[in-house]
């Protein structure tokens, strides 16, 4: 299986919606945990160490970008 | 003048002057420095196989204080094979299951229940100093049943020379200073190795920034056999996390993670350890302070284990943490590793190369280990802020969910390495189970009323399973001695061969799967026991 990048949320709205909810009255510190645990429960749901590299990479590339480093420059 | 750097809980090689101390240099075909679990392996494997052994250690018998406690299935199997595990069983504890709390919370446990079919546990407590006696005294035992064993105690190497076909040595003794010449040296003799050190050879790797307190306690509390660990313990001046572990004589190991910026000498005083040990086993405990000691943790190894003719095993070649308890384990596996290797080198059926497969195999062994136990410490103590986040995370998903207890590390099960893909591997040719694949240790399974590695005895095995085969095949000196079963059923047909109909393995002396088929073809056999003796590779 590959990692999916292009949509594949039904309602990605309503999921967004569905996340910020989640950590609604959370602390940053509390939010944080939150993530940490979420990260955890998705990792074991996708059971696929290939897709998981793939997303960390993704995961981390995207935060380049953003903090305008090498973005895009994906790690082969 | 041996200067003695710690007390000895066992007198086990007392000193005694030699004639050796007052005579020019004698040469030896195999000398050991150093008396520890890895020290004596090596020594009885080797003399059991006839080869004239010296082994010198600096003090006069085990240590006494807090080292190795949890000694391994596989562990348990080599001092089978060499005739001294009957009274580590019988002084051993065997404990099954393990309680992991996060703070008050009682997360989950886990059992270690032998799989069945197996003649040893995954595991038993035994305190270190109990299982060097037991080697020396299946050493004295094998001495006189005329093994060519020799053990000086309060020998203290103190300089060595590599002199191309051997190695002088300088001795300090009670009694002054000699010297004698090694044509192979073992080095055993620790962390520390005076030998690496001499040879100017470097060891490095990670150190890690905490200190932990051990305690082992006597106490006569009916605290079940089980092993207690605490991430973020509730009782006062615990630290970050705590161990709980029976052993025999009613002795509990208790240990404390400190962390780094610690005064020892204030945490060593009895009455602060104290402290942490009444917070653990609750006030009014009653129990003894045998030992207690401030370790700090490093996992690194050699670069080669192996440099002209000097060899290194155990402690001296490979450091990890005690986290999944692979120190001495491992140890142990390089000297029966080593053993048979060298016996075969010094009776000249082997080419000095062999000794290179010491060095891959036990290097790949020393690699997993430190990724084992370098994983298992950077769970325990997280060394930025967001792994503690994770590792809180994954604690607090414990409590409800399995998967997440997957991932909690308090230390692996120190299981041995497969030699997967290494260059005295002959050919895999059979469809068989993966845990008897080419390079495995052979798992064992129950035979007639007895065990099957019990059955595998000291040399080459060439065991059939259904297959007709010659009663021995041999090449050039090397003897594999044929072990038949007819119609295997249960664990054994299980573990050798799973969906195949007949099989035939080549199993190396160190009980390693050399070769398999799914028949008998003496000339690959011969070809395959040229390749596990270093002669010619099989590819
Ligand atoms: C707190 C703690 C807990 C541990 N728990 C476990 C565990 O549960 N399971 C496990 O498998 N391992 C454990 N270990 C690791 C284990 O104790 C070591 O891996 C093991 O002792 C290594 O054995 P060795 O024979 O290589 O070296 P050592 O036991 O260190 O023996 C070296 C010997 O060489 C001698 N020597 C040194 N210099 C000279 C010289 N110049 N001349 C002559 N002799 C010399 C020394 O006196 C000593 O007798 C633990 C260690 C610690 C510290």
């Amino acid at each position: 299986m590959d990692l999916i990048l292009t949509p594949n949320l039904p309602d990605p709205d309503g999921f967004y919606d569905d996340l910020l909810a989640a950590h609604e009255g959370l602390s940053a510190e509390e939010s944080h945990a939150l993530n940490a645990r979420l990260v955890l429960i998705l990792a074991n749901h996708v059971g696929d160490r290939a897709v998981l590299r793939a997303a960390l990479r993704a995961a981390r590339d995207g935060g380049e970008t953003n903090a305008g480093g090498s973005g895009g420059a994906a790690a082969p | 003048m041996v200067q003695a750097r710690y007390d000895i809980a066992f007198r086990l090689y007392p000193y005694e002057r030699v004639a050796a101390q007052s005579q020019p240099p004698r040469r030896h075909p195999v000398v050991i420095v150093g008396g520890g679990p890895v020290g004596l392996a090596a020594a009885l494997d080797l003399g059991r196989r006839g080869t004239p052994v010296l082994l010198l250690d600096d003090h006069e018998g085990a240590g006494k204080g807090s080292r190795a406690i949890c000694f391994a299935r596989r562990t348990l199997e080599i001092a089978d094979r060499l005739g001294a595990v009957a009274p580590m069983r019988e002084k051993g504890v065997v404990w099954n299951i393990g309680k992991v709390f996060y703070g008050e919370d009682r997360l989950f446990e886990f059992d270690l229940s032998p799989e069945p079919g197996h003649r040893h546990p995954a595991f038993i407590n035994l305190q270190q100093p109990y299982f060097e006696k037991f080697l020396m005294e299946e050493i004295r035992a094998a001495q006189a049943r005329g093994a060519p064993l020799e053990i000086r105690g309060c020998n203290a190497v103190t300089a060595l020379t590599d002199r191309g076909d051997h190695v002088h040595l300088e001795i300090g003794t009670p009694d002054g200073p000699y010297a004698l010449e090694a044509e192979w040296l073992i080095a055993c003799d620790g962390a520390r190795s005076p030998v690496r050190e001499g040879l100017g050879l470097s060891f490095d790797g990670r150190v890690f920034e905490d200190n932990f307190l051990i305690a082992d306690v006597r106490m006569t509390a009916d605290f079940p056999t089980e092993r207690w660990f605490w991430f973020e313990p509730p009782f006062e001046g615990a630290g970050q996390s705590a161990l709980l572990h029976r052993q025999p004589d009613d002795v509990w190991r208790l240990d404390f993670q400190l962390g780094w910026d610690i005064d020892r000498k204030a945490e060593l005083d009895p009455a602060a350890v104290r402290r942490r040990v009444d917070g653990m086993l609750g006030q009014g405990a009653e129990y003894d302070l045998i030992w207690t000691s401030i370790y700090t943790f490093q996992c690194r190894r050699m670069e080669r284990f192996r440099r002209g003719r000097v060899l290194f095993a155990g402690d001296s070649a490979h450091q990890v943490s005690p986290f999944g308890a692979r120190g001495a384990n491992s140890g142990v596996q390089d000297a029966e590793n080593l053993a048979w290797k060298l016996d075969l080198v010094v009776r000249g059926l082997a080419p000095e190369t062999l000794l290179d497969s010491y060095c891959a195999e036990r290097e790949h062994g020393a690699d997993e280990n430190i990724l084992n136990s370098t994983r298992a410490t950077d769970f325990l103590t997280p060394k930025s802020e967001i792994s503690a986040v994770f590792r809180n995370a994954v604690l607090d998903l414990a409590r409800d969910h399995p998967f997440a207890r997957a991932m909690v590390n308090s230390g692996r099960l120190s299981v041995p390495c497969v030699y997967d893909g290494m260059p005295l591997n002959g050919p895999d040719a059979l469809d068989g189970p993966a845990v008897s694949r080419v390079g495995a240790p052979c798992p064992d399974a129950p035979v007639g009323d007895g065990f099957l590695l019990g059955r595998l005895g000291d040399g080459f095995t060439l065991l059939t399973f259904d297959v007709d085969a010659p009663a021995h095949v041999e090449e050039g000196g090397v003897v594999a001695r044929r072990l038949a079963f007819e119609a295997p059923t249960g664990a054994l047909r299980e573990r050798y061969l799973g969906q195949a109909e007949r099989a035939v393995y080549l199993i190396r002396p160190d009980q390693h799967v050399a070769a398999r088929w799914a028949h008998c073809d003496e000339a690959a056999i011969r070809r395959a026991l040229r390749a596990a003796t270093g002669a010619e590779p099989w590819i």
